[in-house]
């Protein structure tokens, strides 16, 4: 272990360094979850489709997602990719949105589903039609109940998010594996990137309870 | 009286699966006239109330409302259920949207009407359910007897020329069904074409023009209230009415 006087040390002469991976981090991390829940809700709806097809490919999805490791998915992405001219940064954002993707359209299903059948009812009553009214009346309810699993998913991403260090991005962890072999000084290193990270879902979880009252207004 | 035919059921059937729910149902409301459906759980009232305003698609057999008869397969059924308001056992307000913004919802997004005219009608709504200070609320801040009455405003906001109740007191604690009562009782001195499913006795005997009372999803005698509670013809109807008078 290295003496904590030295640690505070290195912390402090990495400040500049870690702060560049930490922004690399962060922007990997709130893009791949924007588009993953896109690309969530988009099969979310298909699983609720009642349409067979469309509940197939949904599946097909979801199984491809949860039988492979991600860093397979990221290695996939990046060697398919970068064929493309897409850099490694876009390969692991689009390879950690398609994993992430799924178990977040697993999430908006459950939320949409375990939304009152009375919702749908009173608003078709109204004369709304189904779409608008899963637009209106679900969908926001939903968004609600979804928010504490999407949090938890958001926070899985960030840390999930460092094995981008393994095609080449120079995030966290990436920083600190380089720097600490450069330097013979591994333990401090990864001592300070495990304390970004800790940071950092710290004020993630902060956020997401802050959105939660911020929901929670009409309980 | 008017003698416009405002719902026309002929040979109505419905299954679930093999649970043969209504049979051969035969009913029609004219204009202005309140019917009130009663029987045991299961005799299929409430199944009947939901194919009028096609929450529940009939198997075969006619519906007629307003003179036209409405197929899923012909008819967009938003347009037919704009003009029939529906009022649930269990209120079925928007949680996430307050007093105000429940009864603008379906005007402003349906009818496209602006949101100041839907403001304007709604609190006129509000305030005639008795509820006018509460249009800022949550739906959760209210009583049962309070989102009842929002419901129904809810329900007028889009104008019908009917309304159906599906038990609309039957998930009320008992010191506040007399509210949701009035309420609808002021609806039928107004002239509003009612269908309403309920255990109220006291509500049919009063308000009602016509009782129609089912069992097993037949329609087993159809009575003015006097006819129907005092006299009844049929032995099974006589029954009903021994087990919950």
């Amino acid at each position: 272990m290295p003496s904590l006087p030295h640690l505070f040390e290195v912390l402090i002469s990495s400040y500049d360094q870690f702060l560049h991976a930490t922004w690399l981090t962060l922007k990997l991390t709130v893009i791949s979850i924007m588009i993953a829940m896109v690309i969530g809700l988009f099969f979310a709806l298909l699983k609720i489709s009642r349409i067979k097809g469309l509940e197939a490919i949904a599946n097909f999805y979801i199984f491809i997602v949860r039988g492979t490791p991600l860093i397979v998915q990221i290695f996939i992405f990046y060697f398919g990719l970068t064929e493309l001219n897409i850099s490694d940064f876009w390969a692991a954002t689009l390879g950690l949105a398609f994993h992430n993707g799924a178990y977040i359209a697993e999430i908006f299903r459950g939320a949409i589903q375990s939304i009152d059948k009375g919702q749908m009812e009173a608003g078709r009553s109204l004369g709304m039609s189904r779409t608008l009214t899963m637009r209106r009346i679900i969908l926001p309810q939903a968004f609600r109940r979804a928010l504490p699993p999407l949090g938890n998913q958001f926070i899985i991403g960030l840390k999930d998010s460092s094995l981008a260090a393994f095609i080449g991005v120079y995030e966290i962890f990436n920083l600190a594996t380089t720097q600490g072999s450069d330097s013979f000084d591994s333990m401090t290193w990864l001592i300070i990137c495990a304390i970004y990270y800790l940071i950092l879902v710290f004020l993630l979880t902060m956020l997401v309870s802050y959105m939660e009252k911020r929901l929670a207004v009409s309980d | 009286m008017s003698t416009r035919e405002m719902i026309r059921i002929e040979k109505l059937n419905k299954s679930f699966g093999d649970l043969h729910v209504l049979k051969d149902i035969d009913m029609t409301v004219k204009e202005s006239d309140v019917v009130v459906l009663i029987g045991a759980s299961g005799s299929g009232k409430s199944t009947l109330l939901r194919c009028i305003n096609f929450l529940e698609i009939k198997d075969n057999g006619k519906i007629m409302i307003q003179g036209e008869e409405i197929d899923p397969a012909t008819h967009n059924l938003n347009d037919v259920r704009q003009n029939v308001g529906m009022v649930f056992q269990h209120f079925n307000l928007f949680p996430h949207k307050t007093v105000l913004e429940n009864v603008i919802e379906a005007p402003v997004q349906v009818k496209k009407v602006t949101r100041n005219e839907a403001e304007e009608q709604a609190k006129v709504l509000l305030e005639k359910v008795g509820l006018e200070d509460k249009a800022d609320e949550y739906p959760s801040r209210l009583s049962g007897g309070q989102k009842q009455r929002v419901a129904i405003a809810r329900s007028l906001a889009m104008e019908p020329d009917i309304m159906l109740f599906d038990e609309p007191t039957s998930a009320l604690d008992p010191e506040l069904v007399g509210e949701v009562l009035a309420t609808m009782k002021e609806l039928a001195n107004e002239g509003m074409t009612m269908v309403v499913v309920t255990h109220e006795m006291g509500f049919a005997r009063e308000v009602a023009d016509w009782v129609v009372y089912m069992h097993d999803g037949y329609i087993v005698e159809t009575g003015k209230p006097i006819e129907l509670f005092d006299h009844p013809k049929e032995e099974r109807t006589k029954e009903f009415l021994s087990t919950i008078l």
